[in-house]
């Protein structure tokens, strides 16, 4: 090939994929459907899923909502429960950075993108951030109802009791509302949503977020959105009123109290350590604070 | 009960005017009070493709009232019932209902949501089978508090509440309160299913053979307790069963129904002491007497 001098090092290795993986056509069509999913903020909008180069439940959904909206100038961050140093977390950044060619980073104030599983970075976001989550599950409805038409035609004529019967069985049986996670929330006074696998301590942030939301379902093909400064309520009752995880213990390694910790057993003895999720927010809290110390000694 | 099958007809008795089903109500026979009436059904029918379904229907129905449809399977009675209550399309007909705003509304030209609506708060609806009408993996209290959460109510421990109360009034121990209907007798779970609709409290409720399936001796108290909350909060009920002891002790009126076709209706006792026609002759007869 007479080109082939041209052409990067990067690229010789790998074949010369589209920007950012998917065809034009695909993103287009993604694209359209996430503007669809903005408009109407929380409801969920099918679109025509790809074959991704990775499993179902490993985030095709959320990849392709980023590939879609990603730049040339984006900087994009993967975290996986929070953790910039996870298999997957570290396997999507590598992917974007080949196949796209965008720089990447673990700190949340530089990106741009965040792609997510389970957490919203401690750090808090900013206008102009986009922050994609990976959806196993998108529809709140489905532990109640399990037939698709039903659930459609609930949220079209918003009949959002059986939410409340789900809660209403969490306190039945453990006195308390016990969903940790995946916890439902009203989205802009009108759509139930799932905000998927997110501790229900980050409810609270995607509450009038000054970041856009942007929701992928990968094996069940749909993207739904909440765009910035949108009303998010976790649903609750007047008696037993919405609350977030709380510890007694502050982080072991930068003593965090106000961040949401992972339980790591430590040995065969049965001892825990309780840790940030976030490892960009608990690495530079601890810079600053050796940093404060190291200015007093010196 | 035998007897009137075997020499009623011939002399209709004075006064019943009662054999077509489109007849004035027995209260005073002039008027149908059409101010007044909860559900009006005129002339519903339904085709499946070419086979009837049910034929030219009509009746009227008054607060309080209990009428029951029977027939043998296939004679129509669900098909009947599914077109009332609004949850399936007649071919033609409509039927009328009088919210409790006192406006008439046409059920089937009622928007979705409308409709829905009226199934989850004035009307219920006990299907034969309680799995059908009970959501299995919700506990009891869960069942009860739906409609309560549907229309709105979001505290639990009122819910809650309502959830004890009401498995008092269906005869089930406050206890169980917390245990799924997988864990419950036949029996007890058609009790839970008419707890789960009677919670919010509707004025008219749709019965598909409530007592279909059950041993004798429970379907003896499950009538009772029917009876009893009927009396008590004033409903009414269109019953559909194949069942003539059943109608008996639950229904004011009655509709026999054969082919689709209502051959006979009027008064439960009448209908069911002198039998005009042949075919009610021959079900009024054909109970096991004993």
């Amino acid at each position: 090939m007479p080109a082939e001098n041209s052409i990067s090092e990067n690229q010789r290795e790998t074949p010369v994929y589209n920007f950012a993986y998917l065809d034009e056509q695909t993103k287009r069509m993604l694209r359209r459907a996430i503007l669809k999913a903005v408009a109407v903020p929380g409801c969920q909008v099918p679109f025509g899923g790809r074959e991704m180069p990775m499993p179902y439940g490993w985030g095709t959904g959320g990849i392709q909502v980023s590939a879609a909206i990603m730049g040339k100038n984006d900087v994009l961050k993967v975290i996986d429960q929070g953790s910039d140093d996870t298999t997957n977390a570290v396997s999507i950044r590598s992917f974007f950075k080949r196949v796209a060619g965008i720089p990447v980073t673990t700190s949340t104030r530089e990106a741009t993108i965040i792609q997510t599983r389970h957490r919203i970075p401690e750090h808090p976001l900013r206008e102009g951030q986009i922050i994609v989550y990976q959806v196993p599950v998108p529809e709140p409805l489905r532990w109640m109802e399990p037939s698709e038409k039903e659930t459609r035609t609930m949220h079209a004529l918003e009949e959002y009791g059986v939410m409340h019967v789900k809660l209403y069985e969490d306190i039945a049986r453990h006195g308390e509302i016990a969903a940790s996670y995946d916890y439902p929330v009203m989205v802009g006074g009108r759509y139930v949503m799932s905000p998927s696998p997110l501790p229900k301590f980050d409810n609270p942030r995607m509450h009038q977020s000054p970041a856009l939301q942007l929701f992928g379902a990968g094996r069940e093909k749909r993207v739904y959105a909440v765009p910035p400064y949108t009303d998010v309520r976790s649903l609750d009752f007047e008696d037993h009123p919405f609350s977030v995880q709380r510890w007694d213990k502050p982080c072991e390694i930068c003593g965090s109290t106000d961040t949401y910790l992972d339980e790591i057993i430590a040995d065969d003895k049965g001892t825990r350590l309780y840790v940030c999720s976030d490892t960009d927010h608990c690495a530079a809290r601890l810079a600053s604070k050796e940093n404060r110390q190291g200015g007093s000694d010196g | 009960m035998a007897e009137p099958a075997a020499i009623g007809f011939s002399v209709p008795p004075a006064g019943r005017g009662m054999r077509d089903a489109k007849a004035p109500p027995p209260a005073d026979g002039s008027e149908p009070f059409l101010d007044c009436g909860l559900l009006h059904v005129e002339g519903v029918t339904k085709y499946y493709g070419g086979r009837v379904g049910c034929e030219d229907v009509s009746f009227d129905l008054w607060p309080g009232e209990v009428l029951a449809v029977v027939g043998e399977s296939g004679s129509g009675k669900s098909t009947l019932l599914n077109l009332v209550s609004g949850r399936m399309a007649p071919t033609s007909g409509r039927v009328r209902y009088r919210e409790s705003s006192g406006a008439l509304c046409d059920v089937h030209k009622l928007p979705e949501a409308s409709r829905r609506r009226l199934l989850r708060t004035e009307w219920g609806y006990v299907h034969q089978n309680p799995r059908d009408g009970l959501r299995m993996r919700v506990s009891a209290g869960g069942n009860i508090g739906e409609r309560l959460m549907a229309c709105g109510n979001r505290h639990y421990g009122n819910i809650r509440k309502a959830g004890v109360s009401w498995l008092g009034k269906v005869e089930i121990d406050a206890d169980r309160i917390d245990d799924m209907p997988v864990s419950y007798s036949g029996g007890m779970q058609q009790r839970l299913q008419i707890a789960r609709n009677l919670v919010s409290a509707p004025r008219l409720v749709f019965m598909d053979e409530p007592t279909g399936g059950l041993d004798v001796s429970v379907q003896a108290r499950l009538l009772d307790l029917i009876r009893t909350l009927v009396r008590e909060m004033g409903l009414s009920v269109v019953l559909v069963t194949h069942d003539l002891a059943v109608a008996r002790l639950l229904a004011h009126r009655l509709m026999v129904m054969r082919r689709g076709v209502v051959v006979e209706a009027g008064l439960a006792d009448q209908v069911l002491d002198d039998p005009r026609h042949e075919y009610t002759q021959l079900l009024v007869s054909s109970v096991l007497q004993g």
